[in-house]
């Protein structure tokens, strides 16, 4: 078996500071790896090199498709990787409104990856789009609403409904839980663990929050100052932790 | 030869070049064009004029006209539908003082028709030209506000946008949601506004034999729809999309099939219908006189 996705010796700096120094990872088909560490630390431009929406200055990005060709994410052509990230990828943002179109309704915003993969029953993409709202635990009853009117944690329902509609592979994800208050966060957090559960997603996540890492994960990455300081399973990271600021880390959760 | 070395009609005003535009800029317009028609539905930026009159009122459209008119044409200018408002008046009259060339109201007399919100109901023929004044030439532009984006999305012929936009208006407002302006694949390629006219038109540029000109004058764009393209609504396979018309016979001219205005005529709900073509319905009108 080969992983699905691969970044090779990545470095990025902006300006003197060394966003990415020299980073390798890999991640395996149904794995569920988070990335942790301090802002700043540059896991959030890790991410976007990775999910091609951010040129590293050295190193390349290699994803497997599902018929095992490797393809070097930065080097396609811009039609092929927009292709590849609608048809195989999603990625969920921190903020449901960079990731949701605001002005168009529920079932509109779930239904546009299923027209952009060329859908154009009108009926049919409703259809699904009533399917996986009520999958990610909203009532499809109110697909022709905006997504203003729906609370945070529901747009960041609907955020991730509308990027596994077209069960991509591979889900990116930037601080999903951020800025939700902490019941909503559980519900969420739960909710995003039995659907990669069922897909058999592979999933690669940034966060802060090391509650939420533990819950989702199986294996954590930790990076400091652009390099990545500690790596392993998430268990052994988060009740063995090596490196020094892994501990810091570790040691700085409230206990509840 | 120019069309400015033409002996110009006695009543041509002096002080101007032919057809208002300098040769320069006709020129330029002109190459703008058979960059369009070489790539139909493809818009082209252009330097486009100030004209003597405001954003909104056909600029575009004037520029288009004034570029392929020549002393043998003969110009129709239609405002919604209408040879008689004051746009059309305007125009015609505005050419006839700066290019001295025949005006007509006839849709059949016509070589030049620039029009805005509407195509004729006669059928175009072959050698006819319709210049449209477009606002908006970018179909895309309520969905996505970066014109860049719009551009790339173009290239990449990426249009899930529109379709979403499509599905929004049958979501909201059920069938014949967008009853104007309703988005074309041109040539199976491009995606194109066909400028505000309604849906009723549409079928009408699908392989039609006249030349279709747009200018936005604001927008400096021009584009084309050469003769005989394909012309494709954008709909969905369970809501194929169909023309609306008001289901009413015209209280002038008595037709049924051709695209109607209703006029209200008092204030307690009194209305009539009649064609917005006003030369189709005069034609009509007259061939029922001569039966009688």
């Amino acid at each position: 078996m080969s992983p699905i996705l691969e970044g090779q010796d990545l470095a990025l700096r902006f300006g003197a500071v060394r966003a990415l120094d020299d980073v390798s990872l890999s991640l395996w088909p149904g794995e569920v790896v988070a990335i942790v560490g301090e802002s700043g630390s540059g896991k959030s431009t890790l991410l976007r090199v990775l999910a091609g929406l951010m040129e590293p200055q050295a190193g390349r990005v290699l994803y497997h498709d599902a018929e095992g060709a490797a393809q070097d994410v930065h080097a396609l052509r811009e039609a092929e990787r927009r292709t590849l990230m609608r048809r195989d990828w999603g990625f969920v943002h921190q903020n449901a409104r960079d990731g949701l179109r605001m002005g168009v309704s529920a079932g509109g915003n779930i239904g546009e990856r299923l027209m952009a993969a060329g859908g154009r029953h009108y009926g049919n993409i409703r259809a699904a789009a009533a399917e996986w709202m009520s999958r990610v635990e909203m009532d499809p009853a109110r697909m022709d609403e905006a997504p203003r009117n729906f609370s945070g944690g529901m747009q960041q329902r609907l955020q991730i409904a509308r990027c596994l509609v077209t069960r991509p592979r591979l889900v990116f994800m930037d601080e999903p839980t951020g800025g939700l208050d902490v019941s909503v966060q559980a519900r969420l957090l739960d909710l995003i663990r039995s659907l990669v559960a069922e897909l058999g997603l592979a999933v690669l996540f940034v966060t802060h929050d090391i509650a939420a890492a533990r819950l989702l994960a199986h294996r954590i990455v930790v990076m400091r100052h652009g390099r990545i300081v500690e790596e392993g399973l998430a268990d052994r990271v988060l009740d063995d932790p090596r490196h020094p600021y892994t501990q810091l880390l570790v040691a700085s959760v409230l206990a509840a | 030869m120019t069309a400015s070395a033409h002996m110009q009609a006695p009543d041509t005003d002096p002080g101007y070049n032919f057809a208002y535009l300098d040769e320069a800029t006709k020129r330029m317009i002109r190459r703008t064009l058979l960059k369009a028609i070489a790539i139909p539905g493809h818009q082209i930026p252009f330097g486009a004029r100030e004209m003597p009159l405001p954003y909104g009122w056909g600029t575009g459209g004037i520029q288009v006209t004034a570029s392929i008119l020549g002393p043998d044409d003969t110009l129709k200018v239609i405002d919604q539908g209408a040879d008689d408002t004051t746009n059309a008046v305007s125009i015609r009259r505005f050419f006839h003082r700066v290019a001295g060339v025949r005006t007509t109201t006839r849709t059949a007399e016509a070589t030049i028709i620039q029009t805005r919100h509407r195509i004729p109901e006669r059928p175009l023929t072959e050698g006819q030209v319709m210049v449209f004044q477009v606002p908006m030439p970018e179909p895309l532009f309520k969905l996505e506000p970066r014109l860049a984006e719009t551009r790339r999305l173009h290239a990449l012929g990426d249009y899930s946008l529109a379709q979403v936009k499509l599905y929004e208006d049958i979501a909201r407002q059920g069938e014949g949601g967008s009853s104007y302006s309703h988005p074309v694949m041109v040539n199976h390629r491009y995606l194109m506004s066909p400028s505000p006219i309604p849906g009723f038109d549409n079928p009408k540029l699908h392989m039609s034999p006249a030349l279709m000109l747009f200018g936005a004058g604001r927008e400096k764009k021009i584009y084309a729809v050469p003769p005989y393209t394909s012309v494709v609504s954008l709909d969905f396979d369970d809501h194929p999309f169909r023309p609306v018309r008001a289901p009413h016979a015209c209280a002038a001219c008595g037709s049924t099939t051709s695209y109607l205005d209703e006029i209200v005529t008092d204030d307690r709900g009194g209305r009539m219908f009649v064609c917005s073509d006003t030369d189709h319905c005069a034609e009509n009108q007259m061939a029922r006189k001569a039966a009688e």
